[in-house]
């Protein structure tokens, strides 16, 4: 029940988060921007459409989308966003929610190679790469809470009772920094990659969906949505003491999530895209920095 | 009753290969039947051999000091498991591939049985003489079946560098069973005295295992042997090759070490680095490759790398009383062996299969097989999820142990600096999976999705319904374990207090209720979501692939593997600089100019081959001795006999 609630919250709430990155980013650029509901609306729109499906396609070009819109859901159950316990919580969950958007990153590369399009291989090649590098910051930054909460759960990670920031303060604020870096190389946000620059060379996420149409994209963008807030939630919830009780907890959470939203927004406002072949160092830099958080509680 | 049943498996795997020698056609049409018979009896007896006691059968032999013991125990049994499957499925797969008409027919099924009954055989050994000669024989059935197509060249140089690595492996590991004889004053398999861990004996017993086990395994920088020999032997062959063979040395290790009452930290520390560098350089060197069963061999290393860096956890936690990590760690290496069997099998059938029906391994000249072998794609696709370790197949419920117990590690962490080494699991094997899914992803689009970029890929043609039988079980077998590991929580504890006794339970079905529950509901959720994806997606048009206004697609304008894997190739070119081949400056008109790059191995290409011409070029300053003339030698021989007199004397 509590975890059908939960789902039913993330699927809701999240494309508001898109809309609350747009309209930061169209207020600090001195424009009105549109409405904080549009990516509702968009997805609605795209539910009601027909698609166009290349000829070359097989069924693994409907399996990404699928794909995409679970993978979320389910690893969404994992977060404790309202309870002093996730839907779904056990030892090692941590392992199996990363693995989950790796599936979904699977589904989703291939689905891109299904089109036998040079545009869309370029962005899954740099969609594997990028998402390979970024992976080691999350387990080192994994390592780091483990030691500091003292179990392999999320729901450990995300339900410190505040006294982690006494003991390690330094720790957890070089893994946020790191976790901010993957969080914004996963959901493909500037500056690794541009969401408004349709049809460039440059892009990695748009372009691999560039064939899909209809409510299979719907569902792309969606699961997108969704994933941004799962990201968002991972890293409010390590920051944010928890008090144990759901109706402190959950607007904490929703309101620190969508503060987050604004940070992205901010980053994006101030700065442009990063050259391709920068991306990786600063993905490496990620992963030295939550290493170092795990030097730090290790001393 | 489990010992008999074994052996009688055993028995009709070499009476399967002897009945191929047989003059006349009906004798070699028994082949097979003999093989899935032997499959069937084999399965039974592990079956029996991991749930009931330990079993010995002994046999008359004549060989002194040797005796013909088998022993089925749990750890016999569990490694023999995956063994009598793939040999099962392999010669039902070869019926079709290496068809009877073919020339080497013969040589190939009657070397495949003989292989497959020696491989059984080492693994249940109760004798060290009948250890080593029965390993012997698997090293040359399966020189033989690598040097099949000796009409190539390449073939016959992987067949002799894998005689050559293997024979070193095997001198190490004779040194290692005389100093076990050494040290029990038996030739069978016996808990050697306790403290030697600790003494020079202990120390060298270690030393040569590692070198032995891990030429053996493949471990990199042992791994020389292994691209070549797993790319040229035929795909069934190279399936239990790089399924089983390799395993062996697995087997090894943990066999040797359940001899001792501890370990010492260095080994356990030698594994886990190796184990690491194996799986990170492993899957590098895979995603550089061009060559379909080349990538798969790498992949080998790979796993190989995780197993062994699991063990590494394993061997360290119990050094430090860690009991319930070390546990997991043990069973988290032991579930892999299993696991890597079965993916790696059916990677290597489908490849087979994929090679059948386009005759190249080069996959830059497939494409859009998925659509002309359906059957096949599938069987590729279950073996490239489970590879990545995702979930919900059985690569995941492996890979989900090792970071447990290396995550877990936090808990229990003290100063000592080895402990360090046990965090550095975790990331490498993160980076490592991604690597995977990047190479599988690769390999999977390249050959399968997109458009055909050959004629022979346009018009291949699905294979024949025995090779794609033969993938059946080993798909099956993948998702069964991926969907239930609890089932399997019992075996492994089992096994695994085989392996290194005195280990606490740690509990594996608890450990892996969550992780079965979420892969239970990733293929409940993933089939609503495509039937809703599919069903709101039938009002539908077709048309091309939009190629930003191109009249066409065309298909040499697709990514290939090669372009795909360049951008983390280049990530890793300090680890592995490719050889380039570009022309260097074209002329006004440019008539006709070539592109080729590849990446050499790091260890064979850079290091061995370079070094073995650097000693043959110094050999030749002996040269001068050997002049052959006879006077000459026998007045070195005179002068030495009066030197060594001399030296007697004094």
């Amino acid at each position: 029940m509590r975890g059908l609630a939960q789902l039913l919250l993330v699927l809701v709430a999240s494309p508001l988060l898109l809309g609350v990155i747009n309209r930061t980013k169209a207020i600090m650029a001195g424009r009105r921007g549109q409405p904080l509901f549009q990516a509702y609306w968009d997805i609605a729109k795209l539910f009601r459409k027909g698609s166009v499906i290349s000829l070359t396609t097989t069924w693994i070009f409907l399996l990404g989308p699928a794909v995409a819109i679970v993978v979320p859901l389910l690893a969404s159950l994992m977060l404790p966003l309202a309870a002093p316990r996730a839907p779904i919580a056990f030892t090692g969950d941590v392992i199996v929610f990363v693995y989950l958007f790796a599936l979904s990153r699977f589904c989703t590369t291939a689905a891109a190679l299904d089109t036998g399009s040079a545009f869309e291989g370029m962005g899954a090649a740099r969609e594997l790469t990028f998402a390979a590098l970024a992976e080691p910051a999350l387990f080192f930054g994994f390592l780091a809470l483990a030691r500091v909460s003292g179990g392999i759960s999320l729901t450990s990670f995300m339900t410190m009772d505040g006294s982690h920031w006494r003991s390690a303060s330094a720790a957890l604020v070089l893994v946020i920094a790191s976790w901010f870096l993957v969080l914004l190389a996963e959901n493909s946000r500037v500056p690794f990659d541009d969401p408004n620059t349709h049809l460039e060379l440059t892009m990695i996420h748009e372009v691999m969906v560039l064939d899909h149409s209809g409510p299979a994209f719907g569902f792309i963008l969606w699961g997108a949505a969704m994933k941004l807030f799962v990201y968002c939630a991972l890293i409010v919830g390590v920051i944010l003491p928890t008090s144990g009780s759901p109706l402190v907890d959950l607007p904490a959470i929703l309101g620190g999530v969508l503060l987050v939203g604004v940070v992205i927004g901010l980053v994006e406002s101030g700065m442009a895209r990063l050259r391709l072949v920068r991306v990786p160092q600063l993905l490496v830099t990620a992963s030295l920095v939550a290493g170092f958080a795990v030097v730090l509680v290790l001393r | 009753m489990s010992a008999l049943l074994y052996a009688t498996g055993a028995l009709l795997f070499v009476m399967s290969g002897v009945a191929a020698l047989l003059p006349g056609r009906p004798a070699l049409r028994l082949t097979p039947l003999f093989m899935v018979l032997g499959a069937i009896t084999g399965l039974a007896s592990c079956a029996l051999g991991m749930t009931g006691a330990a079993r010995t059968l002994a046999l008359p032999w004549l060989i002194p000091g040797g005796a013909l013991t088998i022993t089925v125990d749990a750890l016999s049994a569990f490694f023999a498991t995956p063994v009598f499957l793939l040999a099962g499925a392999g010669a039902v797969f070869a019926e079709r591939y290496w068809p009877l008409d073919r020339r080497s027919a013969r040589h190939v099924r009657a070397f495949f049985g003989v292989l497959t009954g020696a491989l059984v055989t080492v693994l249940a050994a109760a004798n060290t003489i009948l250890f080593l000669a029965a390993w012997e024989v698997v090293t040359i059935a399966a020189f033989f079946l690598v040097a099949t197509e000796h009409e190539n060249q390449a073939s016959r140089q992987s067949a002799w560098l894998y005689l050559a690595a293997s024979h070193v492996a095997m001198l190490a590991l004779f040194a290692v069973i005389g100093l076990l004889h050494a040290s029990t004053e038996s030739w069978a398999f016996e808990a050697l005295p306790a403290g030697i861990a600790a003494l020079p004996t202990g120390r060298a017993i270690f030393a040569l295992a590692l070198f032995g086990f891990g030429i053996k395994s493949g471990l990199m920088p042992f791994h020389v042997w292994l691209p070549g020999a797993h790319a040229a032997a035929p795909a069934h062959v190279s399936a239990v090759m790089s399924g089983v063979v390799v395993k062996m040395g697995i087997y090894g290790f943990i066999r040797v070490i359940s001899l001792f009452d501890t370990v010492p930290v260095a080994f356990g520390t030698t594994l886990l680095v190796l184990g690491i560098i194996s799986s990170v350089l492993g899957v590098a060197l895979a995603l550089a490759q061009h060559d379909l069963k080349r990538l798969l061999a790498y992949h080998t290393i790979e796993n190989i790398g995780i197993i062994v860096s699991g063990l590494g956890v394993g061997l360290l936690a119990r050094a430090h009383g860690a009991s319930w990590i070390a546990a997991l760690a043990f069973a988290g290496a032991l579930l892999h062996v299993w696991n890597h069997g079965l993916f790696k099998a059916l990677l290597f059938l489908s490849a087979g299969s994929v090679i059948h029906a386009t005759h190249t391994r080069e996959i830059d000249r497939t494409g859009g097989l998925a659509r002309r072998m359906p059957h096949t794609a599938l069987a590729f696709l279950i073996g490239a999820v489970a590879i990545c370790g995702l979930p919900p197949l059985n690569g995941f419920v492996s890979e989900l142990l090792i970071y447990l117990a290396s995550i877990g590690g936090v808990n229990a962490a003290g100063a000592d600096w080895s402990w360090l080494l046990v965090f550095g699991v975790a990331p490498a094997l993160a980076l490592t999976g991604a690597l995977a899914l990047a190479c599988f992803v690769k390999a999977f689009g390249a050959i399968f999705l997109g458009l055909p970029r050959s004629e022979r890929a346009a018009h291949a043609n699905e294979s024949p319904v025995a090779m794609r039988v033969a993938m059946v079980p080993l798909a099956l077998a993948c998702a069964a374990i991926g969907l239930a590991p609890t089932l399997l929580a019992p075996i492994l504890e089992r096994v695994t207090r085989d392996a290194a006794p005195g280990l606490t339970s740690a509990g594996l079905a608890h450990m892996l209720n969550g992780a079965q529950s979420v892969s239970i509901a990733t293929v409940v959720a993933v089939a609503i979501a495509f039937a809703i994806v599919s069903i709101l997606a039938s009002r539908r048009s077709s048309a091309p692939t939009w190629d930003c206004g191109y009249a066409t697609a065309a298909p040499r304008a697709q990514y290939t593997a090669s372009s795909l894997a360049q951008s983390i190739a280049s990530v890793f070119s300090w680890a592995m600089p490719p050889d380039v081949h570009s022309p260097r400056k074209l002329p006004l008109f440019p008539e006709k100019a070539s592109f080729g790059s590849h990446v050499p191995d790091p260890v064979l290409d850079r290091a061995l081959l370079p070094a073995i011409r650097h000693a043959m070029r110094l050999a030749t300053l002996a040269r001068w001795a050997q002049g052959g003339r006879v006077q000459f030698y026998l007045v070195s021989i005179g002068l030495t006999l009066v030197v060594l007199l001399v030296w007697s004397a004094l």
